[in-house]
């Protein structure tokens, strides 16, 4: 543990540096645009002449304004400590214990990034538990029936060459058409990203088996379920877990870009909002959420396949 | 051939006539299609095993030697020819449950104990549930595991996981155990034990045995009949019956009949390679 601490903290430092420096001028024009209407002395003439100017001469020339870059109201790219304070504001500072918050009200609102999360992941758990069921019984099908094997892989490579962004606004409407709505719409786009990983580790997991055991099943003549149940299955565990924190978080992917077109609630909808009032610290924030989410999410599998592999007798 | 070899020999061969074979065969091929042609893996095979009897089957790698004891298993089906296995043709056999099979590799699943892995069969057998674990301990004990069971496999040597793959394959009471090279994965030392320890095992459960090995010492100390092969196509060159006496210690590997049956299988596999 001590010893992934350093690395790590000098990366996440690193990135830190790295936007901070990237902040300054990519927020620089707006900054001078303000300066120049509160009657500062602005190097690079007007406003049209200023944006023939590279954004780093425009710093480097007006040292005493940029680092405003970092504090703006409205930034093109918010400072770390800008997104941070959002980030707070918006799940514990504002929504907890402000004027509209929990302690006070009794409910999360609707600008709760608590809230939103809450959406999201109650999309992805339903989409990740349809998308494994039906990706373990699509590798069980692959393993054991010959016309599946050949059939079922090439379609499920294809289904995941269709851009999702394009494919879930469609499940959306013929879905709405049909009078399904709320979360179940958003799980299965959720559920389609998630199903592939499970697949392709499961297909692979239930073949682990080598020769030799497979032919000592076949002298004690155990039929095909008790050689699933008995051996392929357990065998297949060390390759479904692989599979599982892959697609745990293409779920979240997929549930993020289904909320993107629907617009009640959740992290995809909370970004989109963000993005039609340039609220970009408010994009940020959400998109920490979900990278947040993302990490728990991630790591409970990991949890689970500790314990599972410890009850197996795998050594720790 | 030794005068003394040949009388053992033919004695051997009336005791044979009287009792009804375990395993008859007669005029087995087996032809394997390649991708480069056809192969084939056994060419007029005859053989005949008494209820008792310790086979030991040695000849190079191609020789046909595993194929023909997965002939038995009826885990290859034989092109043509006869193959009984307790009167029975190979399938029936294994569905009556007529021999255990131990493989060269122990191949106990990592995610049961030891325990487990003998129970492994019984619970596919549908053995009730008193009976597996009397049967599990009854086995372990006869391997000299005892006190292991609740063990992982990954918590146990090379040798005594063997061990436990025996157990397991002596556990559903088959009264043929048919071996492919169990310890040809272990160093020499642990290999003289095993020997010793599974001839004492034949002895106790006069259980029929068929063994395949590269060894000429493990095949002389252990059978009671040496089955010599030779590859391309696989076929039996001679067919010995020991004279060693059952009770064998380990230093009978020293004395002139043991030398001159392992002088015979050596002369049996060199006149294999020359016709070739």
């Amino acid at each position: 543990m001590r010893r992934t601490v350093l690395p790590v903290l000098a990366v996440v430092l690193a990135i830190l540096a790295l936007w901070y420096v990237a902040a300054i001028p990519m927020n620089i024009r707006e900054v001078l645009t303000e300066a120049e209407r509160a009657g500062a002395e602005v190097w690079g003439g007007t406003a049209p002449e200023r944006q023939d100017r590279s954004a780093w001469a425009l710093v480097v020339r007006n040292p005493d304004l940029a680092p405003a870059g970092w504090s703006q109201e409205r930034p093109r790219l918010p400072a770390p400590h800008q997104v941070v304070r959002e980030l707070y504001a918006s799940t514990i500072g504002e929504e907890v214990f402000g004027r509209r918050g929990f302690v006070q009200t009794g409910e999360f609102s609707n600008r709760s990034l608590i809230y939103h999360a809450g959406v999201t992941l109650g999309a992805t758990l339903v989409g990740f538990l349809i998308g494994a069921a039906a990706g373990v019984l699509l590798a069980v099908g692959i393993v054991h029936n010959r016309a599946m094997d050949m059939s079922v892989m090439p379609w499920a490579v294809i289904s995941q060459t269709i851009p999702i962004v394009a494919l879930a606004p469609m499940i959306i409407v013929v879905l709405n058409s049909m009078g399904v709505q709320g979360l179940l719409p958003k799980a299965i786009i959720s559920a389609y990203l998630s199903f592939f990983p499970v697949v392709v580790g499961m297909v692979k997991g239930l073949r682990a088996p080598d020769q030799m055991q497979l032919d000592l099943m076949h002298t004690w003549s155990a039929s095909g379920g008790e050689t699933l149940r008995k051996l392929r299955l357990p065998a297949s565990v060390p390759y479904l877990f692989a599979s599982l924190k892959i697609a745990i978080a293409a779920s979240l992917v997929g549930t993020i870009v289904g909320e993107l077109p629907v617009q009640r609630g959740g992290l995809g909808a909370r970004m989109l909002a963000g993005s039609y009032y340039g609220q970009t610290a408010q994009i940020w924030a959400a998109l920490f959420m979900a990278a947040i989410l993302a990490a728990l999410l991630v790591w409970l599998m990991g949890w689970l396949e500790r314990r599972t592999l410890r009850a197996m007798g795998v050594p720790a | 051939m030794s005068p003394d070899g040949s009388t053992v020999m033919a004695n051997a061969a009336s005791l044979s006539q009287t009792a009804a074979p375990v395993i008859d065969a007669r005029g087995v091929n087996l032809v394997f299609e390649t991708a480069d042609g056809p192969v084939q893996a056994l060419k007029d095979v005859s053989l005949s095993v008494t209820k008792g009897e310790f086979v030991s089957f040695i000849g190079p790698s191609g020789c046909g030697k595993t194929t023909f004891l997965r002939c038995v298993a009826a885990l290859e089906t034989p092109t043509s020819g006869a193959l009984t296995v307790n009167g029975m043709i190979p399938d029936q056999a294994r569905r009556a449950r007529a021999y255990g099979y131990v493989f060269q590799a122990a191949g106990l699943y990592p995610w049961r104990t030891i325990a487990g892995n003998i129970r492994l069969p019984l619970e596919i057998m549908g053995f009730p549930r008193a009976e597996q674990d009397a049967r599990v301990d009854r086995v372990l004990k006869l391997v000299d595991l005892a006190g292991f069971g609740r063990k992982y496999p990954w918590q146990l040597s090379g040798g005594m996981q063997q061990r436990a793959s025996i157990a397991r394959a002596l556990a559903f009471d088959a009264d043929i155990l048919l071996m492919d090279e169990p310890f040809g994965a272990l160093d020499e030392i642990v290999r003289d034990r095993l020997n010793e320890e599974l001839l004492s095992l034949w002895a106790r459960t006069q259980k029929t045995t068929l063994f395949v090995t590269h060894s000429i010492p493990e095949a002389v100390y252990l059978s009671t009949k040496i089955v010599v092969m030779s590859p391309r196509p696989g076929r039996i060159t001679d067919i010995i019956d020991s004279p060693l006496p059952r009770e064998r210690p380990l230093d009978i590997r020293e004395s002139p009949e043991f030398l001159a049956v392992a002088h015979r299988v050596r002369e049996g596999l060199r006149a294999g390679h020359v016709e070739v």
